[in-house]
């Protein structure tokens, strides 16, 4: 197989004494959506932090284009082609949409210290950009990001990453909080970026969702990749078992209902 | 797209303060007749707010960018005792004293800036810190070096041309640089991409930086304005006044902050404009100064300022609500 584009090899990660990543070894293809699973706090953020140039690793080594690189903030690793859409935030909800689609590489018109904000080229180019990716609501790059919905917002930032030449879509549970239909948009963006030839690791605590667009699977469990597997390769059922943290959830029901017949129809505590 | 169109109007962020403006004109021409608008009474909010201007355009920035300076309150006295006694006391050529007063405010802007970013502590409690500490140094260092807490300067006559004339006896020339600077920012903040930056820092700072957005050195830069502004301001009125003292100031952390609000800037950052900060230092000084002319006693006028802050704020709100529901025509009624 060709040399993936991003490749990790012996990734640890550690905030103080604090481990949060061990051993980490993974690869991404063109063309293909790696589907990042695990519980909350399994350290799925923390993983793609370390890609997007947010975290450097504490040891172990990222390679692009199987060359070992270290990047020293986020804005390298965007220029390297890595663009990442995190968990929360992203978009700037008093910002128009021309605006905020450009923050940090502003069009400029005029020259020297005249340079001006190019309003309306900015605001034509952002339209485009989300309207080939199927949202044709969006018509005017005037309007406010605050305005539009969750949804939207998740495929203009999506449409950004690709309009500046990604090669590898980082997105961070980009279907939370989405009802069914924008979950469905959002999804449906996913397809069309990997059908352009682009690298796409995607987070999400839906099954669901993992298993329409995913074609290799990575799972974490409190911080060490506990299977790497590709489509078809496990059922539903056991990767929802995985996503739980390896607990087996298809048993969960009986279980609670026995604890529940003993203890006075007291739910069981919450198991870590 | 039709610019004039009303609505557009009231979906920008100076609509507040424009309608605001209007607002205490008329009030005020009616109450306080039409003496109000001539040249000497012109004069009177015109200084008041060209001096208050000049500071509340970078704390406009600043809280667009979701900070805070409340230091220049003591950086418009340090700025003017700085100039008084290098080239008052001590004799010095008035250019060595006013690089004093500007090297002073750069300086503390910087030592704000940088706290801010390293230390994550909020800016409202870190120049709190600020504002008394050089409150402390400025009346510490006048009478350790000259004994007393107010200065004598005379200028010569350019420093007093450029910085401190009256011109026409009663309009001072900071007026001039207060229009000139509003100007510069106008093109900076809505015009260059550097102003997008600020506004997309306010917005979100994590995101900003993530954008790739140098958010550290843009808040210190914008520290760096605000405390070199107080100073300005500072070492104009002692230009002005041939005298520097070491009190006052305090009062322009408040109205600073209610000329931005006023101005249509939103508090917890990422919506404001230029303009608006600007029609709403008119405003301010227009309530502060009009009051003389009308028969209402003087204490009246915080009771108007009070009532006006509280409608800015609401009708800014109702309006950022507008601007937010915004989309184009055709789609009306289609929802
Ligand atoms: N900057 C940090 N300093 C210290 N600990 C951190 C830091 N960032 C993350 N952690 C810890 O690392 C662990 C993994 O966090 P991470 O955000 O990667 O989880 P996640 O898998 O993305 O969870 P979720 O599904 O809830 O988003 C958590 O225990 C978290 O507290
Ligand atoms: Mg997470």
């Amino acid at each position: 197989m060709a040399t993936p584009i991003i490749e990790l090899e012996n990734v640890d990660k550690s905030f103080g004494p604090i481990d949060v990543l061990h051993n980490i070894n993974l690869r991404v293809h063109a063309g293909e959506v790696l589907c990042l699973l695990g519980d909350n706090g399994a350290g799925k953020s923390t993983l793609i932090k370390t890609l997007a140039g947010v975290h450097k690793p504490t040891s172990g080594t990222v390679k692009f284009d199987g060359k070992p690189v270290e990047f020293s903030s986020p804005k390298e690793a965007q220029e390297m082609g890595i663009a990442t859409v995190h968990q929360f935030g992203g978009t700037f909800p008093l910002m128009s949409i021309g605006r905020s689609f450009f923050v940090g590489v502003e069009p400029t018109k005029g020259w020297g210290p005249f340079k001006r904000y190019d309003r309306k080229k900015a605001n034509e180019i952002a339209v485009k950009a989300v309207q080939d990716f199927g949202i044709t609501r969006i018509d005017d790059g005037d309007r406010l990001i605050g305005g539009l919905s969750g949804g939207e917002r998740q495929s203009l930032a999506i449409a950004r990453a690709v309009h500046f030449g990604a090669r590898v879509l980082i997105l961070d549970e980009p279907t939370a909080a989405l009802g069914v239909k924008q979950a469905s948009h959002v999804l449906r963006i996913v397809l069309e970026a990997r059908k352009r030839g682009l690298a796409v690791i995607f987070i999400t605590h839906q099954v669901m969702h993992a298993m329409t667009v995913g074609d290799h699977f990575g799972v974490l469990i409190k911080g060490a990749l506990a299977a790497d597997f590709r489509k078809g390769e496990k059922s539903r059922e056991e990767i929802t078992d995985l996503m739980a943290g390896g607990e087996a959830l298809a048993d969960l029901g009986e279980e609670v209902e026995e604890y529940m017949a003993s203890h006075d129809g007291h739910a069981p505590p919450a198991k870590h | 797209m039709n610019n004039l169109d009303f609505g557009n109007i009231l979906r920008r962020p100076e609509a507040g303060a424009l309608l605001g403006l209007l607002a205490v004109l008329i009030f005020f021409v009616v109450f306080g007749g039409i003496d109000f608008l001539k040249p000497a009474g012109t004069a009177s909010w015109l200084n008041v707010a060209a001096n208050l201007g000049i500071v509340a355009l970078p704390i406009g920035l600043l809280m667009i960018a979701g900070e805070l300076d409340i230091s220049i309150g003591a950086m418009i006295p340090a700025g003017s005792m700085t100039v008084a006694i290098l080239s008052g006391h001590y004799e010095l050529p008035i250019w060595i004293g006013m690089l004093g007063s500007i090297a002073v405010g750069i300086c503390v802007g910087i030592i704000n800036g940088l706290l801010v970013v390293r230390t994550a502590v909020p800016s409202l409690i870190v120049t709190l810190g600020m504002l008394f500490a050089v409150q402390g140094l400025t009346l510490g260092f006048s009478v350790l070096l000259t004994g007393t807490t107010s200065v004598a300067l005379s200028a010569p006559d350019w420093a007093k041309f450029l910085f401190g004339q009256f011109i026409a006896n009663s309009f001072q020339v900071i007026i001039l640089w207060w229009l000139a600077i509003t100007a510069i920012y106008v093109f900076f903040i809505h015009y260059s991409p550097f102003g997008n930056w600020i506004f997309a820092m306010g917005g979100d700072k994590v995101s900003a930086r993530n954008a790739g957005i140098p958010t550290d050195r843009l808040t210190i830069i914008l520290f760096v304005l605000s405390a070199t502004s107080a100073s300005f301001v500072g070492m104009c009125q002692a230009i002005l006044f041939n005298s520097a003292q070491v009190s006052g100031g305090m009062i322009f952390i408040f109205n600073c902050i209610i000329s931005v609000v006023v101005g249509g800037v939103l508090l917890t950052g990422g919506f404001g404009s230029i303009i608006g900060i600007f029609f709403g230092t008119i405003t301010f000084a227009i309530v502060n100064q009009g009051i003389y002319f009308t028969d209402f006693d003087r204490n009246w006028s915080s009771l108007i300022i009070g009532i006006m802050l509280l409608l800015a704020v609401l009708m800014n709100n109702t309006f950022r609500k507008m601007a937010l529901n915004y989309s184009p025509k055709k789609k009306k009624g289609a929802e």
